[in-house]
């Protein structure tokens, strides 16, 4: 009987597999024959923005379903409290290491950074450990990857996660190093030690499988109208030479862009879905990527309304520290994007 | 009466999860008494570490995203 739903399950994911994939093989030859029904000229600029259109945006949500979904799957296995008994007394270096890692998959909402922080820090995860996570995991996740690998490449996705984690890692090292413990606010360092313990984890391969879908339902539900409107804004400079008016105020030439755009991208709040229609935008006017990078890194991974939630467990000091050295390190990547790419 | 209590800072899943009880005990026609808690140090005394939280007659049954009908219809 159990057997049976198990083998089930499997099939399915399977035939949802490869529907998947023969849906995506179809997409691009797919969009040429739907313009070439259109009344255009081939080779315009009206169809050439229409095809990428039609092609892009199927190919984006369609990924972004794929990566949720499956992320979905793989997050039911990472909780909160698993990720917690991992990291509990582990040591700073293989541990912020382990941190910044775990917080690519366990689920994360920056509204659940405060009881998360003070449990990691009551199981006994030091310090700059928690930190490595609580960077990581808003800053570096599967929906900020996807959109770039569709919209950009897979370099600059791989260059995203791998800048990504080294901020968390690094950041969090230093955090670790400076000793700041007693810089959390008194009532969190009176809290009692407890335990790190794991619930018995009895869901099965169908819960796993619903539980994607849920994810789906939810992220793709709400991210989509960002995702057009981004694609849209791709499309519509697509089949025209773009204007470069951005290049003197975001291009490469000028130094101080990076630290004014990681200025101006801290108190800002967006989802990473949410900010790539803007991303979209500033490269097409002639932004270079570093810039736009680092801007989109500082959106998503420091941000004013979670400062302020903050505040209630860390003293001004330890914020300042973390708002400043997370800043750094993300207009050094800003850097290091405008000198390689 | 059952005894439900939300955990969370107020984020909107923590909204959503209230609705959704509220929303299956109506559909059930089951009187529950339903409260939200806000205070950090409220929700950590229930050994919570991922929002939104579900405390039913002072047992956590439920924690981190927004649970599903299924779950909460098991709990009341």
């Amino acid at each position: 009987m159990n057997y049976s739903i198990k083998n089930q399950a499997y099939t399915f994911i399977f035939i949802a597999a490869m529907l998947w994939f023969g849906l995506y093989q179809t997409l691009e030859p797919l969009s040429h024959f739907l313009v070439s029904a259109l009344p255009l000229e081939p080779g315009g600029h009206a169809y050439d923005a229409l095809q990428f259109f039609l092609y892009d945006t199927p190919k984006v949500l369609l990924l972004l379903t794929g990566v949720v979904m499956v992320m979905g799957m793989v997050n039911s296995y990472f909780t909160a409290e698993r990720t917690r008994a991992l990291l509990a007394g582990r040591h700073e270096g293989v541990g912020n290491i382990m941190a910044a890692l775990l917080g690519i998959v366990t689920p994360f909402c920056s509204c659940s950074a405060v009881p998360l922080f003070i449990g990691f820090v009551q199981a006994g995860v030091p310090l700059g450990v928690t930190f490595s996570f609580l960077i990581s995991a808003p800053m570096v996740n599967e929906i900020a990857l996807t959109l770039l690998f569709a919209l950009f490449g897979w370099k600059i996705a791989a260059l995203y996660l791998v800048l990504g984690l080294t901020i968390a890692i690094v950041s969090g090292y230093i955090i670790g190093r400076l000793k700041m413990e007693a810089h959390l606010e008194d009532w969190v360092r009176n809290m009692a030690h407890v335990q790190a313990t794991v619930g018995a984890d009895e869901l099965t391969l169908p819960d796993r499988i619903q539980a994607g879908f849920a994810s789906v339902r939810e992220i793709v539900g709400k991210v989509w109208p960002y995702v057009l409107a981004g694609i849209a804004i791709g499309a519509g400079i697509h089949g025209y030479v773009p204007v470069n008016y951005m290049a003197g105020l975001m291009g490469k030439e000028a130094w101080w862009s990076v630290p004014v755009s990681v200025l101006i991208g801290v108190p800002l709040y967006s989802n990473a879905a949410g900010i790539i229609p803007i991303v979209e935008a500033l490269l097409a006017k002639g932004a270079s990527l570093g810039t736009v990078l680092a801007f989109m890194m500082s959106v998503i991974a420091l941000s004013l309304p979670e400062m302020v939630i903050l505040r209630k467990v860390l003293k001004p000091r330890l914020i300042a520290t973390f708002i400043g050295i997370v800043s750094v390190g993300i207009m050094l990547v800003g850097y290091v994007f405008n000198a390689v790419v | 009466m059952k005894n439900i209590k939300v955990l969370g800072t107020g984020c909107a899943n923590c909204k959503t999860t209230m609705k959704l009880i509220q929303s299956v005990a109506d559909e059930k026609g089951i009187g529950i008494n339903l409260e939200k808690i806000e205070e950090i140090q409220d929700i950590m005394s229930y050994g919570v570490i991922s929002t939104p939280g579900v405390v039913v007659d002072g047992k956590v049954v439920h924690a981190g995203g927004v649970p599903g009908r299924d779950k909460i219809a098991g709990w009341l």
